[in-house]
């Protein structure tokens, strides 16, 4: 099972910006390629921090919230995620965002997506 | 020493409370007392996505798992009938009693109906999942739905009766809906939506009548017009669930008076939510919001002011400085309407970004040159800068950064 499980699951590697396009204190959001969900790229006080974009509460794009220190707030409801590990702080949001691994190099964000294959 | 707080109100403000009361490190005996027959759930969706059966009712529950952590008890099914203030005890309608040395009043608010409306068939208001689940009822194609109210609440629900196929029209008593939260001109900008999406607005006139028995067949306005309805939604407002509190010595003028830090006369007594009129320094006026962020931010502060006895948010308690700031948004045929501020009837009003008549605009209410207000029409990120700029000037300037009061942070905007 374990196996057929990282058998099933995928990289894909999505090109983000430069990072001076990302000062701090700013978010961005990626559409991905085909079956990657759009991803919302902060810069926390110079850590590079990458989650899915939709809020699990309703449909909101958390690129375009409030972000204080580690955590982002859904520009609708108010519903606060930890960065870096995805977890909401309170309600309305009662799911986790996922969070992505971000890669740097040559001043350029990447974000290593996992993709579960079509076929299980 | 506090040994046993009763939350009556088993919603979002009651929740958030006891949540607040376990997070601040209370370990005595916590009781939620609620009239309703379920856990606390979410409003908003009531008139949104649940109405248009997008949302079960699972996804509305507020608890998580790890309130079970929170050891409450639940005396869920039966209102409270009284408060006993000097026994300590609040009475309930099936003749129990819950014995506490602190309460707190989350009974929030219920829909207003206008007189002679109750209880005829196909007449409807909107506040509990019961009410919501009898409108579903009536909302598909061909009905046709009279929505009494162009206030936010009855906005929404025309939009979701025209999302389900009705044929809706909105009757409004005021010339300009959406006036007193919006002012004038921003209050037309976005009732213009309606009939960007082929729902009829007809405003200044006042609903006289209803006619049809037992079920409504029409509504008779003010003028003589008569409006065909299978459905009527009346939107006229809600009035806080104060009633019970009669005798208690608690003071109420459209809800329970408080301080700026929730506390009410009654020393142990806080109110929070839509059944509290809190004190706005901003404003130097008593104001029930009425708004889910309020809801839910206040109780934090309230219990506070419970276990600590003092006003006030602690240094550092950023949650705080954004309750600064009063909150709500509003969705109308997939457009976001977000508001944050303390709008004066005589602020002025630009648009900073967009256009109105794209339904896309940031609009900046301002008085003496200074932002009070902003106002954002599908711009989440404008708006959301905004925000946070009007909350962080209240913040940082002014005397209230020595006493911590949010409320005083506010008035310097
Ligand atoms: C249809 C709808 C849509 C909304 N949409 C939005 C929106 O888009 N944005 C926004 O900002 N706000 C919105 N709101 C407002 C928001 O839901 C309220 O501000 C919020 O619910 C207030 O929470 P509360 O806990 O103070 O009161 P309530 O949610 O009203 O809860 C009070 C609880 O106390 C119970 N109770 C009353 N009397 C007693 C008693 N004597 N004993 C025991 N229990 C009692 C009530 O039955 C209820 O369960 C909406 C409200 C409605 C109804």
């Amino acid at each position: 099972m374990e196996q057929s499980e990282t058998l099933t699951r995928s990289d894909v590697v999505v090109q983000v910006c430069h990072l001076n396009e990302l000062p701090p204190g700013e978010s961005i959001r990626v559409e991905g390629p085909g079956g990657v969900e759009p991803l919302a790229v902060f810069n926390a006080d110079g850590e590079i921090h990458a989650i899915d974009d939709t809020c699990t509460h309703q449909d909101a794009s958390l690129a375009d919230g409030w972000l204080e220190g580690c955590t982002v707030e859904c520009p609708l409801h108010a519903a606060c995620f930890d960065l870096r590990t995805g977890m909401p702080s309170g309600p309305p949001a009662k799911r986790p965002v996922r969070t992505h691994q971000v890669e740097i190099a040559d001043g350029v964000i990447r974000v290593r997506v996992a993709v579960a294959a079509v076929t299980a | 020493m506090i040994r046993s707080v009763a939350v009556v109100g088993a919603s979002l403000a009651g929740l958030a409370a006891a949540r607040a009361l376990r997070d601040q490190g209370f370990d005595g005996r916590v009781t939620l007392v609620g009239d309703e027959p379920h856990r606390p759930y979410d409003r908003p969706p009531l008139s949104k996505d649940f109405l248009l059966g997008r949302a079960s009712a699972e996804e509305l529950a507020l608890g998580t798992e790890a309130d079970d952590a929170l050891d409450l008890d639940w005396r869920l099914g039966s209102p409270a009938t009284a408060l006993l203030p000097h026994e300590r005890r609040v009475r309930l309608a099936d003749g129990g009693e819950v014995s506490a040395d602190s309460v707190v009043l989350a009974t929030g608010a219920r829909a207003r109906n206008l007189p002679g409306f109750a209880g005829r068939g196909g007449v409807h208001t909107l506040r509990t999942l019961e009410d919501a689940r009898a409108l579903r009822e009536e909302l598909r194609p061909g009905a046709r739905v009279v929505v009494v109210g162009a206030g936010f609440i009855g906005s929404e629900v025309a939009s979701t009766a025209k999302a389900a196929g009705a044929e809706v029209t909105v009757v409004e008593a005021l010339p300009v809906p959406l006036a007193g939260p919006l002012g004038p001109t921003m209050g037309t900008a976005c009732a213009a939506l309606h009939a960007d999406h082929g729902v009829r607005l007809i405003c200044g006139v006042p609903v006289r009548e209803l006619l049809g028995q037992p079920r409504v067949t029409a509504v008779r306005l003010a003028d003589g017009q008569e409006l065909p309805a299978t459905a009527v939604v009346v939107g006229v407002g809600a009035e806080p669930n104060v009633g019970w509190l009669a005798g208690s010595g608690v003071t109420v003028d459209d809800g329970v008076r408080t301080d700026a830090a929730y506390a009410t006369n009654l020393p142990g007594v806080v109110a929070v939510g839509d059944c509290a009129a809190s004190y706005r320094a901003s404003t130097g006026r008593y104001v029930r919001t009425e708004h889910w962020t309020d809801a839910l931010e206040a109780p934090r502060t309230a219990v506070r002011t419970l276990l600590g006895g003092g006003a006030g948010p602690a240094a550092g308690d950023d949650g705080r400085r954004r309750a600064a700031v009063p909150y709500f948004w509003s969705e109308q045929y997939g457009v976001r309407i977000q508001f944050a501020g303390h709008r004066g009837a005589e602020d002025e009003v630009r648009v900073e970004a967009g256009d109105p008549a794209d339904r896309s605009f940031l609009a900046v209410y301002e008085r003496e040159g200074r932002a009070t207000a902003v106002l954002g029409v599908n711009r989440p990120k404008e708006f959301t800068r905004w925000r946070r700029a009007l909350a962080t000037t209240g913040s940082d300037s002014g005397p209230a950064s020595g006493s911590g009061s949010g409320e005083q942070a506010a008035a310097v905007l």
